[in-house]
């Protein structure tokens, strides 16, 4: 193999990694993890020495060789859940690893995974809020009779708050604006004499909205000493926390 | 009948979770089952009038302990059993009435209600460490008896 040739399969390398790790930070999985594919990626394809260094907006890689070192950025822009990705992308990993894989076959599947639909429909995860948050409601020991009314609130705010990021790519007015519906629905309920308690109806339909997946994530990444990320994906946990608590705040107060 | 009632929603809200977070098909029971097991453990502990914040960190610890079994027998990442377990500990209720007494402006009930928040997330992340370290320990040991 020529110099131009080892080259070339030095950077579709770095391009299989870093497509991985472009998924995994995506979807939603931890910052160690997303470097320790890469590396494992990069390491079962003969690259003895490779460094990362992810944060929730970008991906820094890069590979030494007897060549010059190489190194690639990656931004981040959108970061959705999907831990189905990240499960397949750990699973490709683990064939790279055993040996399973070769570059292209490798690059041809990451870009399956990136390009693959979500596993449930819109219709379905709503559904799936909605009934959640009538269980939470139940959960807070609230009474059944305000079980339709938080399975209502539940579905209309985790539907807002989907509609809403795609009007305006804005985290943070998307989340006040749904539990601002929240609020005024469930205030609502109370008036029509449906609901009963107001504060258990709006705890049960504000859970959906809760940032639990990016404060375990932020958790972990601090233990891991992944400083940055921890800290990064700490503030915008608080942020939505924020966002969620002064929409409810606006219907308590001013109505 | 209450202790039923909440063994159920527990298990379908945590189930709710993981379809919200695009878990895959075959995992969502065991989502289900996580969430239920660690909010049982809440309950039960609580229910024995011990404070919201030990109840917690056990009911994490509990959660990541069988994260982790879950993870190494199914080979799949740890966080998509623990996510939908740790949810119904988050202390959403909790924040809420905090923030509600800030715009009452009842800062001093706001402010123990905030602090107790904070406790109760911190604790949800000590159960989470523990249990990491408990799995280091196993790991560490099982190398020892190899090498």
């Amino acid at each position: 193999m020529n110099l131009e040739q080892s080259i070339e399969k030095q950077y579709d390398i770095m391009d299989v990694s870093l497509l991985a790790g472009k998924i995994m930070l995506e979807s939603g999985a931890e910052t160690y993890r997303v470097e320790d594919t890469m590396m494992r990626i990069a390491a079962s394809y003969g690259i003895k020495e490779s460094h990362s260094y992810v944060t929730p907006t970008g991906i820094m890689f890069s590979i030494e060789t007897e060549e010059p070192t190489k190194t690639k950025l990656m931004r981040i822009s959108d970061r959705t859940t999907d831990l189905k990705k990240v499960m397949l992308v750990n699973s490709t990993s683990r064939r790279i690893s055993n040996g399973e894989l070769d570059v292209p076959q490798a690059y041809r599947i990451l870009k399956q995974i990136d390009r693959s639909e979500e596993t449930y429909s819109l219709k379905i995860r709503i559904g799936a809020a909605s009934i959640a948050s009538g269980c939470f409601l139940l959960m807070f020991q609230g009474s059944t009779a305000d079980f339709i009314p938080a399975v209502i609130t539940g579905g209309i705010g985790f539907m807002s708050v989907v509609y809403f990021q795609q009007l305006i790519s804005i985290k943070f007015f998307a989340e006040f604006m749904a539990s601002f519906i929240i609020g005024l629905l469930a205030l609502l309920f109370i008036q029509l004499g449906i609901g009963q308690e107001l504060d258990k109806i709006i705890i049960g339909s504000v859970m959906p909205l809760v940032p639990g997946l990016l404060i375990t994530n932020a958790v972990r990444d601090l233990m891991a000493g992944h400083l940055i990320s921890g800290l990064s994906k700490g503030a915008e946990a608080f942020l939505t926390a924020f966002a969620i608590g002064s929409g409810i705040a606006v219907v308590v107060t001013f109505l | 009948m209450a202790m039923l009632i909440q063994l159920i929603t527990s298990f379908i809200a945590a189930m709710g979770f993981g379809i919200i977070f695009n878990a895959p098909k075959e995992s969502l029971w065991k989502c289900g089952f996580v969430g239920m097991l660690g909010w049982m453990t809440y309950i039960l502990i609580t229910a024995q009038g011990v404070d919201e914040v030990p109840a917690t960190v056990a009911a994490a610890f509990l959660i990541a302990i069988v994260s982790q079994v879950y993870a190494k027998v199914y080979k799949a990442p740890i966080i998509i059993y623990i996510v939908a377990g740790i949810i119904p500990l988050v202390p959403g209720g909790m924040a809420y009435n905090a923030m509600r007494n800030f715009v009452t402006n009842d800062y001093i009930t706001a402010l123990s209600l905030a602090a107790k928040a904070f406790m109760i997330s911190g604790s949800i992340a000590m159960g989470i460490v523990f249990s990491e370290v408990v799995n280091q320990l196993l790991k560490q040991s099982r190398l020892k008896r190899i090498g």
